[in-house]
């Protein structure tokens, strides 16, 4: 890794719980996420690990604990306002718009920064019409960035599976975003596939510092493109640490790693 | 072969993202919307305008609305008639306690009072989707044309309920002629099917999509759910309420609330199920199959089939071959006439070679 520093802690999760009826889905979690790293979650199916992500951004809002996002502390956030403040993600399953090109899939990640009223987009004049442009260019260079020119035009329900992954990674993106949620971004991918959605991953680290929190169950990815990793299991956190410590976590290995032959 | 974009470069993101990047559609709409401004008035009969043509474009009016929420916003509804009933009644006592009301000022303000009936019957779309959402707007359906009828105030009192539209009347000139009453319906429609049209290539049209899409991912990106959904209802209602306004004023002349039945809802939403949901060309196509066709079925059997059939067949023979049509075609096309034009343009840019 080149120029990347990696700075002070950006996101604090104390002791967070999240129920939902008598089903406790997080029980007590507290970990932190500093500027600029690749920090993972990993962990059995059923983990919590996308619960996680859910309360990160504002889709469920947990029963006990402190949230703080670069040095504010959040009560009760909603998702759009977490988009506001920076915080982009992906989903385990692709939850592109099916019926929107591409572009238009990618421009709706910068919707945030359209200020122009529905009259002014339907007159399509003035300030409707230069914020078009501006937001063109700028998702363009996301397009290039992930090297998705040659189907921009095209409606994301005709593309095939691994695209689909790239695509949603590039509205998530087009919102330049400072931190990144990305849910299984390499679930169900080949080889070569996974070797792409990596080199993009650490090429927006790299280029645009921007913080990425990964859930991912292919460990050798895992081990190589993260800082530090943070290991949940039904619920409860169970290992914390560089790649190296949790790797060599006895509680880890039993609950999750297995030991090898 | 004359449907080509080869050679048409586009060198800025402006060029690209024009309504119709390709110089072919350009000149096709400016050549159609010549023929309906200067070809048609001058040739065509007052039966035609009148009857017809009026009508046709009225109701693209109200599908474009509808196509609006349903299409793009992706919210069921079957209140289309009474969000019409209320531009109507709305314009008529705007023109009617106000005195030197414009004309268009009151279409206007008649389809803002529709888009604000249209925000407090949207609001069930906050929590409720689908089919329950088309059942909770079948209530405004019957509630409004029920009020208008029991309030007699808005029909200034009339013992039946039936208003007659004033005269309509612009800077001291009077749309009496149908050729007249035609223009002024095909301006207002053609300016608001273009500002539909650029509502929906901007980013409050991508806001609808996606919440129509994937409302999640939408609320996760940052789109506000609920001031989308209103805000599809408001401006579908406005649509529906100038249409109607125009429905009273420039094609009936008298209008009743009964007139604007859950009969004339479904009409609405079939012609954009025809026509194709999403697209602002399917409202228009969808409008023209419905309109048209009936009338067009009538001329041919009474023309073409006189005397060869009895009459119990030919009186209704016009409805079986239109009901025939209709499942013909969303069989062969379920998203409407407006793709299967999208495909026969894909088409005909590599005919005849497409290997």
């Amino acid at each position: 890794m080149s120029g990347r520093q990696i700075g002070d802690v950006i996101l604090d999760l104390q002791h967070i719980s999240l129920r939902f009826g008598g089903v406790k889905a997080l029980t007590d979690i507290s970990f932190d996420v500093r500027e600029h790293e690749v920090r993972a979650i990993i962990g059995p199916n059923g983990a919590g690990k996308s619960s996680m992500l859910n309360v990160i951004n504002g889709v469920y809002h947990p029963q006990e604990g402190r949230i703080t996002f670069r040095g504010e502390e959040r009560r009760k956030m909603e998702p759009h306002m977490a988009a506001m403040q920076g915080i982009s993600r992906t989903f385990q399953n692709i939850a592109l718009f099916k019926g929107m090109t591409v572009l238009d899939n990618v421009m709706t990640g910068r919707i945030t920064k359209m200020k122009a009223t529905f009259i002014e987009q339907a007159l399509f004049f003035g300030r409707a019409h230069r914020e078009e442009m501006e937001h063109r260019k700028k998702v363009e260079e996301v397009i290039d960035f992930l090297e998705i020119q040659h189907i921009r035009k095209t409606p994301v329900g005709r593309l095939p599976y691994g695209l689909q992954k790239r695509v949603e990674l590039a509205r998530a993106l087009a919102a330049e975003p400072s931190m990144l949620l990305l849910d299984e971004p390499m679930a169900g991918m080949n080889v070569e596939e996974k070797q792409d959605m990596c080199r993009f991953i650490l090429d927006v680290n790299d280029q645009f510092g921007t913080t990425i929190v990964l859930i991912e169950h292919d460990m050798g990815v895992v081990m190589d493109i993260s800082d530090r990793v943070v290991v949940l299991d039904y619920g409860k956190k169970i290992g914390d640490g560089t790649p190296d410590e949790v790797r060599s976590n006895e509680e880890v290995i039993r609950a999750y790693l297995g030991t090898g032959h | 072969m004359l449907y080509r974009e080869a050679g048409q470069f586009k060198a800025s993101y402006a060029a690209d993202q024009q309504i119709f990047p390709i110089r072919q559609d350009r000149v096709g709409v400016l050549l159609l919307l010549a023929v309906a401004f200067v070809v048609v008035p001058m040739f065509a009969s007052e039966y035609w305008l009148k009857g017809i043509l009026i009508q046709f474009l009225v109701f693209s009016l109200a599908a474009l609305g509808l196509n609006i929420l349903t299409g793009y916003a992706g919210q069921l509804s079957l209140g289309s008639a009474a969000f019409m009933a209320v531009g109507a009644f709305a314009s008529y006592n705007f023109m009617l306690r106000i005195d030197g009301m414009p004309l268009l000022l009151a279409f206007a303000l008649g389809g803002l009072m529709a888009a604000l009936v249209g925000i407090a019957f949207g609001l069930p779309s906050l929590r409720i989707k689908g089919f329950y959402l088309a059942v909770a707007t079948l209530a405004a359906q019957f509630f409004i044309v029920w009020i208008l009828t029991k309030v007699s105030w808005f029909s200034n009192d009339s013992s039946s309920g039936v208003i007659t539209a004033q005269d309509m009347v612009i800077f001291g000139y009077k749309f009496a002629s149908p050729q007249a009453k035609y223009l002024l319906v095909l301006a207002i429609v053609a300016i608001m099917a273009l500002m539909a049209k650029n509502m929906a290539r901007s980013s409050v049209g991508r806001a609808w999509m996606a919440v129509r899409d994937m409302d999640v991912a939408a609320e996760v990106i940052g789109i506000r759910i609920m001031y989308s959904k209103l805000l599809a209802f408001a401006v579908s209602s406005f649509y529906c309420g100038v249409a109607g306004a125009l429905y009273a004023y420039a094609y009936l002349g008298t209008v009743e609330p009964e007139g604007f039945n859950l009969d004339l809802s479904f009409k609405i939403l079939f012609m954009i199920i025809i026509g194709g949901v999403g697209s602002i060309m399917g409202s228009f196509l969808g409008a023209a199959f419905i309109v048209l066709l009936p009338i067009f079925l009538d001329v041919l059997v009474q023309d073409v089939f006189t005397g060869m059939l009895p009459p119990s067949i030919a009186s209704n023979l016009q409805l079986m071959v239109f009901g025939g049509l209709i499942i013909f075609f969303l069989i062969v096309e379920p998203h409407g006439l407006a793709r299967l034009w999208q495909i026969a343009k894909e088409k005909l840019r590599l005919w005849p070679f497409p290997h």
